[in-house]
């Protein structure tokens, strides 16, 4: 099992007041598996995702991913876990919007400490593979919506993680672009074999996932796909 | 990629780069400045001193005048035989620098001997009052409508009923030891017409005249002076020294003329720098009843609009530069922070894609460090604009030693022991002297590095906290917030 979550809350104190991003949550996720997180804004998905990438620490319960506990974890290892496993596309792209294209694709092999020349070379593979590279050069804002997703996917794929994480990933495109973008993600999926987690409130994403999971306050309402739990198949439950 | 990366994100920013650079240069370009002037202002000083005192002399020995010493001079003009009424008659009055004790000469010896000091010669300042006239002529039974001077201090003389005008000239004389004139009065003044004493000159009949004085009263090389009956020769004129004095003559001849077997100053010249605190000590030792003055203790006794200017410059200056270096250190952090904080984002990413906290400081600090530079290079060009503009700007400044109602404006009317000046500056013969300076603002590369060095560590305190903030953030934090 690639991840294994346990009873695991997250606990945040909003102008005062306590507020339960996570209240409980258990699930496994398999290698190779394409999972997709659905639920409504405010339902803890996002925090969930960020849970999966390392990026926060639970307030209770357990995050085992490949066998380690990730809440046990100093900074300086859940950085190495970070940049060694984890591939993240984000709603709003996230690009450095200074640097070009590829530039933007190689800061994910800062941290490796690639050599230049190397790091170029990889950077420039990563964007052939989504179809850009002949867009290098240009900077984001010379980019258009869809351009500048696949520029993330490029920039997750380049370390060739073991799981990509999306937020959202197609949130800000228009939906012929989004066809495209999950095609590109279900694509990569299929040839690498990668573990897929995405976020959305697209039911359309959803359902080209393996699996489908439900969150509400906090706590799973349900799933279906591999692990057989049975759910109306385009809608997200009406919240109790 | 981090120079990439830097290079990148300033020329986006390049408008807020340019005025954080610009912060720091208008606080190091004042530092530069203040700092120039006051190294103007100090040179100018050291300018001053030098030309108030003996460039070779480091210390120089007087005593004030014990109380009761002195008193009026009188000069007595009455006819004393019947032929001389009517007779016209010239007198010459020569007493030493009021104020001042003779020192016995032996003193001299002593002090050369002291530890530490290489030499020790003796000069001594004479004021001469020369009056000349008419006798009076007898009016009535015996009675004089005299025209007998007393002169006293602060007292113009009363020309009474006299039949004829009497002129008064006054002027001060400076005994030169003439065996040693690396110190002492003459080490500082320059030959501009003529020549200097020779060593062997110690009782020769000869003199130097300052040039100013030779001016004024229409003397050149080769004319001749009587002075009490002494005929003396000018051979050469001298700029203004350190004794302010008017004419120079060999140091025997003014003993021989004011009948005195002393000096009035002792100059010393300490075998080192360091030794001169522990030469003055030793001397007050041997003569605890006169007055050691070092150059130390001249420079804290200049004053005018040259000392103004010094106060000035150390004071508000320094605060002014510090005032300025702190506000442009807190501007320069105040637009680090907010550029970071408008980048959260862009670190949270960053830290996402597996980014250090330190490599995301090193990056802040990065462009904060080309911002030092480019401040500090600008820093120091508006420093030496300011400077250039100072130098430009000011006047000539104008320092006065010692009190400015001092021996030379009093001399016109005082006998000796007259007024009861004390203090160093009086006892010291450049009293009252005034020395016009042209200030100056010098940026010398060591500054100008100084400055770039500042700016530097302004940037990389402001990127420090900057970077520092950024790092503090959690990835998560930092991607929540942005959606």
């Amino acid at each position: 099992m690639l991840y294994e979550l346990t009873d695991v809350t997250k606990r945040y104190v909003q102008s005062g007041k306590n507020v339960d991003a996570l209240a409980g949550i258990d699930l496994c996720v398999q290698e190779g598996e394409f999972l997709a997180i659905q639920g409504s804004t405010g339902s803890g998905k996002t925090t969930l995702l960020q849970m999966l990438g390392a990026l926060d620490r639970p307030s209770g319960g357990e995050v085992r991913f490949d066998g380690r506990d990730m809440a046990k974890l100093g900074e300086g290892d859940l950085a190495t876990l970070r940049s060694h496993s984890f591939g993240f596309v984000f709603q709003t792209f996230n690009l450095i919007p200074t640097l070009s294209a590829q530039e933007n694709v190689e800061t994910a092999l800062v941290p490796w400490g690639v050599a230049g020349d190397e790091r170029r070379s990889r950077a420039q593979a990563a964007l052939a593979r989504v179809g850009l590279a002949e867009r290098a050069r240009h900077l984001p804002s010379e980019l258009s919506g869809g351009e500048q997703q696949r520029v993330g996917i490029a920039r997750a794929l380049v370390r060739e993680p073991r799981v990509i994480l999306g937020d959202e990933p197609t949130g800000n495109l228009d939906e012929k672009t989004r066809d495209e973008i999950i095609g590109l993600l279900e694509t990569l999926w299929r040839e690498r074999g990668q573990t897929l987690v995405v976020v959305t409130h697209d039911t359309w994403v959803a359902t080209r996932a393996s699996r489908r999971i439900w969150l509400d306050e906090g706590r799973v309402t349900g799933g279906d796909g591999l692990d057989g739990a049975a759910l109306l198949d385009d809608e997200v439950p009406v919240e109790a | 990629m981090f120079l990439t990366y830097i290079y990148r994100e300033l020329r986006r920013r390049h408008r807020q780069a340019l005025l954080t650079a610009l912060g720091l240069a208008v606080g190091v370009g004042l530092v530069v400045a203040v700092s120039a002037y006051a190294d103007g202002v100090g040179r100018a000083q050291d300018e001053v001193l030098q030309s108030l005192y003996g460039v070779g002399t480091d210390i120089t020995v007087t005593r004030t005048a014990e109380m009761g010493s002195g008193g009026p001079a009188q000069i007595g003009m009455n006819p004393g035989e019947r032929e001389e009424q009517g007779e016209r008659f010239a007198r010459d009055m020569v007493m030493t620098s009021p104020g001042k004790q003779v020192i016995a000469a032996g003193k001299i010896d002593r002090i050369a001997a002291l530890d530490g000091v290489s030499a020790a010669v003796g000069g001594l300042s004479l004021d001469v009052m020369h009056v000349e006239g008419k006798f009076a002529q007898v009016v009535g039974d015996g009675q004089t409508a005299g025209s007998g001077v007393i002169v006293q201090s602060g007292q113009m003389p009363q020309p009474e009923a006299s039949q004829a005008p009497i002129a008064m000239n006054v002027y001060s004389i400076t005994g030169v030891d003439v065996t040693d004139q690396a110190i002492g009065p003459l080490s500082a003044a320059e030959i501009v017409k003529g020549r200097g004493f020779a060593s062997d000159e110690t009782t020769a009949k000869v003199m130097l005249v300052e040039k100013g004085y030779a001016k004024q009263n229409d003397l050149a090389v080769g004319d001749t002076l009587k002075i009490k009956g002494v005929k003396f020769e000018i051979v050469g004129l001298v700029t203004s020294s350190s004794s302010g004095s008017n004419l120079y003559i060999p140091l025997a001849r003014a003993r021989q003329l004011a009948d005195e077997d002393g000096v009035s100053q002792i100059y010393v010249k300490a075998d080192s720098a360091e030794n001169i605190a522990a030469v003055k000590q030793s001397i007050q030792t041997v003569m605890p009843k006169a007055t050691v003055t070092t150059a130390e203790d001249l420079a804290d006794q200049v004053s005018g609009s040259l000392s103004s200017a010094s106060k000035l410059a150390d004071r508000l200056g320094t605060w002014l530069a510090v005032a300025a270096l702190v506000a442009a250190f807190a501007v320069a952090s105040l637009l680090t922070v907010s550029s970071v904080s408008r980048r959260v984002r862009e670190f949270g990413t960053l830290k996402a894609l597996g980014w250090r906290s330190r490599r995301i400081v090193g990056q802040v600090l990065g462009e904060s460090f080309v911002q030092g530079v480019a401040g500090g290079v600008l820093g120091v060009f508006i420093g030496v604009v300011g400077a250039r503009l100072i130098t430009w700007l000011s006047p000539s400044l104008e320092a006065t030693a010692g009190p400015a109602s001092g021996a030379l404006s009093g001399a016109a009317v005082a006998g000796p022991g007259g007024p009861g000046m004390g203090g160093p500056m009086q006892a010291l013969e450049s009293a009252a002297q005034t020395v016009t300076v042209q200030l100056g603002a010098p940026v010398s590369v060591q500054l100008a590095l100084i400055a770039v060095g500042l700016a530097v560590t302004g940037g990389l305190l402001a990127g420090a906290f900057g970077g520092w903030r950024a790092a503090r953030l959690r990835p998560a934090d930092a991607l929540r917030r942005l959606d």
